[in-house]
């Protein structure tokens, strides 16, 4: 096992190598930069600017410098576009924000996903099945962009209970709606997951043996089929997780939360070089740990996986 | 015992007893005022910064505003009312600015507020070191040596302002410049607290180091959450403030945002695209639409690399003759806005609309004309002209680029293909001449002609049609120099509809939904350079 995580280990930092180059390659050859304006600036004005940031320097020397301040000072550079910014500021105030929500959101889809799929799976084709399936295939077609602002139209406007937005500190107030627009077409997704695969296992030829035993529902259930029917659905929340975690774009242009995920999507319109980086290296390694930690699970899961 | 005592222990008294009274009432109108006196207000987007040499955008000026207070303010009108200046003398041929500042005026800290503050700031902008997107302001200015200090050939001390003494500020100026003191509201000239700055570096505009000398301290900032400012019991003029604290929310989504604002989280939002007629049924009271010194047009390529078909005037004339701009304005925009047949808009101060030629016809005279000259020119129905128009990916631009497409297939038979950009790759394609036609707009830098019609300069580097006339230059050089500079105005506008390199189509409209009980929103000041400290809520 320790093997296996060294063994992953040492591929992810390549990955993120190359992850870094392609996006900073991909950035440069995009038209237009940081300062390209509705207002041309003076050429004056913008050598300036570039001089400051670093930006008249050959392309090379940019993408080392920027590595080498990463590497010694922990430093992702200025914003462009945000002056009063740094790269880590954007992230110590943002990124504790989208996990926050991100966190909540993953671990409510999982455990009612989880109980929903199940409950449907050992009472199938009852009026808890139909129910189940119902709620979760509208659920995953309402997509969170409508959900949200509806959310905001009945509880904040029609019934007064939830302020509209913000994120204040993380009140839970506050949380409610950015919780139940992130996560339902997650937890539709695990409970229908769950619900297929749980089916699957129960008509298998080991649970036929263990009923056959005499064994009662709960031991069959909870000791022997639990286990096999989380495997697809455990390879589904690593990408989920990390969904959760940067794709609150919507979230935060919605409800005005303030996490990364809108300044990650922005920074690519404003061209704001750092912050793009910056982000994609912070995302693009949360998504490197997160597949080997679902990889470290699937083998404890099902030891017939070798690491 | 006398009336105005007896009024005075009755008033006294009912304060006691409501509420509602406790916070007073206003000093000049006598309304009665709201207890709670926060002002909360939906913002687009996240402010680009507060610190005032370096702020950029809209929303970021309109915080500086609040934080910090330049020599002169703008009243609800857009007049000039005196800031940190109490008042100033210039010499007989305008190149000499000699600014009274206000003796009683202090940073937030408890320092005077001083003309070494403004010396600072000045330099500050002008500098390369500082690397201002705004350090061409110093040449907007005309201040003396602004253009070699911005190069870095002159040390900033060689800049045109100096402190006499801590209340006498002098400016020396390249040329005559009579309106001057209109510069001195903008943003970028505010004063800069030195020593602040010094200590804590690219930190200090953070709430726990800033200091500042206008009406509000910056208390709390959640970057794209919340900005919240709160009384600066050190300015001058905090007696007469009322608004106690300012609350600007980002919410990028404006339908969101009308929704928050009628559930009462808003004082202020913007009409969301299309709802201003219904709006305008159900809350006839809140909604509030005002001109704005901003013009849509469209931009056409007459550069050196331009196809030959869009150098032949009469195309660019039959171009904008079809188009119906009372159909764009009244039918597919339904904001407000008000048809444009000149560059700059009505609601400049001091400028009067020529009545160019075009703008007195018909629209029916106005086709006729347009299918006169495409055939003059070469192209009708069986022969049509084939034209790419180009915009940056928004629903209002294409709706506009549609209609304008259908105007010209119909009256002219010309094919129009369509094609949007992202943003910055429009800016770039506009900006290297690859395109035929391209959307623009443009909004008032300040409140004068000049800040639209310098785009048509041959020179200007906001000139993306790259049209080159001598004589415009000449009468646009000429003008900033005169005392009445409406004559050349009127010229510039003549020609631009003779040349016609660019298709003004409207003047933008201003419009917000504002709850019935804040009061004093300057609507009539079309730069909307708006005050907190001026606003006030009454009790309802």
């Amino acid at each position: 096992m320790l093997n296996f995580i060294i063994r992953r280990v040492a591929v992810a930092i390549p990955t993120l190598i190359i992850l870094l180059i392609a996006s900073f390659w991909l950035m440069q050859t995009a038209p237009g930069g940081p300062f390209t304006s509705e207002r041309p600036l003076p050429p004056q004005v913008l050598a300036n600017i570039e001089a400051k940031y670093g930006l008249d320097q050959p392309i090379l020397k940019q993408l080392w410098d920027y590595v080498i301040g990463i590497i010694t000072q922990f430093d992702f550079g200025p914003s462009y576009k945000y002056k009063d910014r740094s790269v880590n500021d954007i992230i110590a105030q943002g990124f504790p924000v989208t996990l926050t929500y991100g966190i909540i959101s993953f671990v409510i889809a999982i455990v009612v996903g989880g109980i929903l799929g199940m409950s449907a799976a050992i009472r199938q084709n009852s009026m808890l099945d139909y129910f189940a399936v119902g709620v979760t295939i509208g659920a995953q077609v309402l997509p969170n962009f409508v959900m949200a602002p509806i959310l905001i139209l009945i509880f904040t406007l029609w019934l007064g209970w939830l302020p509209g937005g913000g994120w204040n500190g993380g009140q839970w107030q506050y949380l409610v709606m950015p919780v139940i627009a992130l996560s339902t077409s997650y937890m539709a997704s695990i409970a229908r997951l769950t619900r297929s695969s749980m089916l699957e296992v129960l008509r298998s030829n080991f649970i036929r043996t263990a009923r056959a035993k005499g064994l009662p529902d709960r031991t069959i259930i909870w000791r022997h089929a639990l286990k096999p029917s989380l495997l697809p659905v455990i390879s589904y929340l690593g990408p989920a997780f990390v969904g959760m975690v940067t794709g609150s774009f919507i979230i935060d242009s919605i409800f005005g939360t303030g996490g990364i995920g809108y300044f990650y999507v922005n920074s690519a319109f404003n061209r704001d070089y750092a912050v793009m980086m910056g982000l994609t290296i912070l995302l693009g390694s949360m998504t490197i740990m997160f597949n080997m930690v679902v990889d470290i699970l699937y083998a404890w899961i099902d030891p017939k996986i070798r690491l | 015992m006398n009336v105005s005592i007896k009024a005075a222990l009755l008033s006294s008294a009912f304060a006691l007893a409501s509420p509602a009274l406790a916070a007073g009432t206003h000093p000049v109108t006598g309304e009665t005022l709201a207890d709670d006196q926060t002002f909360t207000y939906r913002v687009l987007d996240e402010h680009t910064s507060v610190d005032p040499q370096i702020v950029e955008d809209v929303s970021g000026s309109e915080i500086v505003r609040d934080l910090f207070e330049g020599l002169y303010n703008q009243d609800e009108k857009g007049n000039l009312v005196p800031g940190v200046a109490l008042s100033y003398e210039t010499n007989d041929d305008k190149t000499v600015y000699t600014f009274a500042l206000r003796p009683e005026a202090k940073w937030s800290d408890g320092t005077p507020v001083t003309a070494g503050d403004f010396v600072f700031a000045w330099q500050r902008l002008a500098d390369p070191a500082t690397a201002s997107e705004y350090q061409w302001y110093v040449e907007i200015m005309g201040l003396k040596n602004g253009a070699a200090v911005s190069a870095g050939d002159m040390p900033v001390e060689e800049l045109g302002v100096k402190a006499i003494d801590d209340h006498t500020l002098e400016v020396t100026l390249e040329q005559s410049l009579p309106y001057f003191a209109k510069t001195t509201t903008h943003t970028s000239t505010f004063p800069a607290p030195k020593w602040a700055i010094e200590k804590h570096g690219s930190d200090w505009i953070k709430p726990e180091n800033i200091v500042v000398n206008g009406a509000y301290k910056l208390t709390e900032h959640v970057a794209n959450e919340r900005l919240v400012r709160e009384r600066n019991e050190m300015y001058w003029d905090n007696d007469n403030t009322i608004i106690d604290k300012v609350v600007s929310l980002v919410i990028n989504d404006e339908n969101v945002a009308l929704t928050r604002y009628k559930a009462g989280e808003l004082d202020r939002t913007e009409i969301p695209a299309g709802q201003y007629p219904s709006l305008k049924e159900t809350n006839p009271d809140e909604v509030t639409v005002f001109p704005r010194l901003c013009s849509y047009y469209y931009t056409i390529n007459v550069s050196d690399n331009a196809p030959e078909f869009l150098k032949d005037v009469r195309v660019r004339q039959a171009l904008s003759y079809a188009i119906n701009r009372d159909i764009i304005t009244e039918k597919v925009l339904q904001g407000g806005q008000t048809a444009a047949y000149t560059f700059t808009p009505a609601a400049t101060a001091g400028f009067e609309v020529p009545a160019v030629d075009y703008s007195t016809w018909s629209q029916d005279e106005r086709n006729a004309k347009a299918t006169e000259l495409m055939s003059a020119a070469g192209y009708d129905k069986s022969n049509p002209l084939d034209i790419t128009l180009i915009y940056n990916t928004s629903e209002a631009h294409k709706k506009v680029a549609l209609a304008v497409s259908q105007m010209w297939k119909q009256n002219l038979g010309v094919n129009v293909t369509l094609e949007n950009q992202e943003w910055k790759t429009f800016l770039n394609t506009r900006g290297e001449q690859n395109y035929e036609v391209a959307r623009a707009g443009w909004c008032g830098d300040y409140n004068e002609a000049s800040t639209f019609l310098d785009l048509v300069q041959s020179g200007s580097g906001y000139n993306d049609a790259k049209y080159a006339n001598e004589e415009v230059d000449k009468l646009l050089a000429d003008a900033k120099t005169m005392d009445d500079p409406q004559p050349n105005y009127t010229k510039v506008e003549e020609m631009i509809a003779a040349d016609m390199p660019i298709i003004p189509i409207y003047h933008y409209a201003g419009n917000y939904m504002i709850q019935t009980d804040l009061k004093n929103w300057p609507v009539e000041n079309v730069e909307q350079n708006w005050y907190s400290k001026n606003l006030y809520k009454v009790a309802e």
